[in-house]
């Protein structure tokens, strides 16, 4: 099968900073990767060198087959690319924005204007079509952005953290138009700091830290991978949260539970815990509200996977 | 429609591995326009960039007119040609600028994500630029025409002293592309970059002729293709004998045309390297 995004052993330095190590992954056509990492693992590196802005010192990628180092022109002309920092012109309007990129793109005027119309109303942004992109809020800015790459109708698209500053809902409204491309066939390459953002959207995840791939899979396997689960309780009557807690610890042992909001949330590898723990709250007779067992959040796996790579590197260090 | 399976939709162009530069000329303009587009909506710019040359203007010949030669009216006709060139010559600066500006933007990385021409952006600031540089003369000129100043040639002279200012400001424009993308932001382009085009703009006979000036300074002057403009394009507008304006011209357009071969290479060497 033709990966619709293949990246090969890509090494990228600058001056000081190792930015990409030797990162491998593939992204099948029509689904979407989720490229998590912390600040300063190489993401924006990554999506540069996809976007044929950068050049990797070593390994290779190809973009629907076609090598973004030797076959530049024909990757440009198959991926649209939303950089970490909009790219668009400040001092025209957002129609104007559109409009020269589909001229650019050898649109005729009324196709560049009918094609801008379109990708403004879909972005919610047909009433501010006329004003300066300069005035446009962040959210604003981000959506003329992501319309402006849609303009040449790509087969792949790469975002870079397409939702970071956003508030909820306008990230709501870009995940559901992720979907929505998605839904038509494009390739995404995503990358964002949000587990949960990654958990939405993505089928498979890579998670890099300095510039090195530490984890891959789908979000299920990557919880598995780390293997914790979560117990969480939360008493019907809040003056019982410390007896609760008590309990709780006798059960668990050492999960260090915690406390927040009336909830008690303690890590365990032992899924038994559960019926164990319904029994004795049920002995000492406190009611509860809520009372779960679940996987672990990205979010914890994230910490885990991206801690343990620091403490790594300290020791070899 | 069905997942796209790496290949393009239906009603994509063909894939293909470079544009023709007849393409890669018409995106070019399609870019100028873009500048042009800007000029519109903000056209107190085009006032901004004339008014130093009028302020100029007003301040040689009501200042130093008198002194200089002895008749404001005389001054204002060996004058006001050197003004337009050298406000000219100082209005390319504007083309760096505007490029380091879109290097900071990102907007620059929208285009290199594209594919269109590679030297499309590059083309299409200079292109856009030179608009400014027509519109810029009208306005010395007609200034300089309210002042008293007269044409005393015909208005095929005039037109190709406008010709030969823009085949020169067309290669300055090269250079400040160079220096836009050395200088790499707009704050170091406005202040390092103009002063690089200081010996260029002002070591030149516009004020004085030149056998007023000292032995060193003479040499550079009459090696400074400004100057040569400057003579052709008085040549051009306002003769004070019967001196011609060919053997000017030409140094203009053959000083033009060296610059263009050493500096639109290194202009597209550092616009195209991809680090
Ligand atoms: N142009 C550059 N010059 C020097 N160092 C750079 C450059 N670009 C990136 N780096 C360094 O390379 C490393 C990776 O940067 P990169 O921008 O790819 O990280 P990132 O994962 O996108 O981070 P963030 O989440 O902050 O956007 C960082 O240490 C960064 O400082
Ligand atoms: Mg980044």
């Amino acid at each position: 099968m033709e990966y619709a995004i293949q990246v090969e052993d890509l090494t990228k330095r600058f001056s000081d900073t190792q930015a990409l190590a030797g990162v491998d992954f593939t992204v099948r056509p029509g689904t979407v990767l989720g490229l998590l990492g912390p600040n300063g693992s190489g993401k924006t590196t990554t999506v540069r060198i996809l976007a044929t802005l950068l050049k990797a010192d070593s390994g290779r990628a190809r973009i629907c087959g076609y090598d973004v180092a030797t076959e530049a022109h024909e990757v440009r002309s198959l991926l649209g690319v939303t950089g970490q920092y909009a790219a668009v012109d400040e001092k025209l309007t957002g129609m104007h924005n559109l409009v020269l990129v589909g001229r650019l793109l050898g649109l005729s005027k009324s196709a560049a204007r009918r094609r801008s119309d379109e990708l403004l109303e879909r972005f919610g942004l047909t009433d501010s079509a006329g004003k300066l992109a300069g005035s446009y809020s962040g959210g604003m800015r981000r959506r003329l952005d992501l319309a402006a790459s849609l303009v040449g109708q790509p087969s792949v698209l790469c975002l870079d953290e397409p939702t970071t500053g956003l508030d909820p809902r306008s990230r709501s409204a870009v995940w559901e138009t992720v979907r929505g491309l998605v839904a038509d066939g494009l390739t995404v390459l995503l990358t964002t700091q949000y587990l949960e953002e990654a958990d939405q959207l993505a089928d498979d995840l890579v998670v890099i830290d300095h510039g090195k791939v530490i984890a891959q899979g789908t979000a299920d396997q990557l919880k598995a991978k780390v293997g914790g689960q979560t117990v969480e309780v939360r008493p019907a009557d809040p003056q019982l949260l410390d007896d609760t807690l008590r309990l709780v610890t006798e059960v668990i042992g050492n999960g260090a539970p915690s406390v927040e909001g009336g909830l008690i949330t303690a890590a365990t590898q032992d899924p038994s815990v559960l019926p164990a723990l319904v029994r004795r709250l049920d002995d000492a007779g406190i009611a509860v509200t809520g009372l779960a067992l679940r996987q672990a959040s990205l979010d914890e796996v994230f910490l885990t996977l991206t801690g343990g790579s620091d403490e790594e590197k300290r020791t070899v260090a | 429609m069905t997942t796209a399976m790496g290949t393009a939709p239906l009603d994509r162009p063909p894939v293909r591995s470079r544009v023709s530069p007849v393409t890669a000329f018409r995106q070019g303009l399609i870019l100028a326009w873009r500048n042009l587009v800007k000029l519109k909506i903000s056209p107190a710019q085009i006032f901004v960039a004339a008014i130093q040359p009028m302020v100029l203007t007003l301040l040689f010949v009501f200042m130093f007119g008198g002194a200089i030669q002895g008749n404001r009216h005389d001054y204002l006709q060996f004058v006001l040609p050197g003004i337009i060139v050298q406000s000219m010559t100082l209005l390319t600066a504007s083309v760096g600028t505007g490029l380091a500006t879109d290097l900071n933007t990102g907007i620059f990385d929208r285009f290199r994500s594209m594919p269109i021409g590679r030297s499309a952006p590059l083309v299409g600031a200079i292109l856009g630029d030179l608009v400014r540089h027509v519109i810029s003369f009208v306005l010395v000129l007609g200034f300089g025409m309210a002042l008293g100043f007269r044409i005393t040639t015909d208005p095929l002279s005039t037109l190709a002293a406008l010709a030969l200012i823009m085949v020169f400001s067309f290669a300055m424009c090269w250079v400040s592309v160079v220096l836009g993308l050395l200088l790499k932001t707009p704050e170091a382009m406005s202040s390092i970059g103009i002063f690089a085009l200081l010996p260029l703009t002002f070591g030149n006979n516009t004020l004085v002729a030149t056998d007023t000036l000292p032995g060193w300074l003479q040499a550079w002057v009459k090696i400074n293709p400004v100057t040569h403009t400057t003579d052709a394009v008085r040549a051009l507008l306002a003769p004070k004998g019967a001196e011609s304006a060919a053997s000017p011209a030409i140094y203009t357009l053959l000083a033009s045309a060296a610059i263009l071969v050493v500096v639109v290479p290194i202009a597209l060497r550092l616009f195209l390297r991809r680090k």
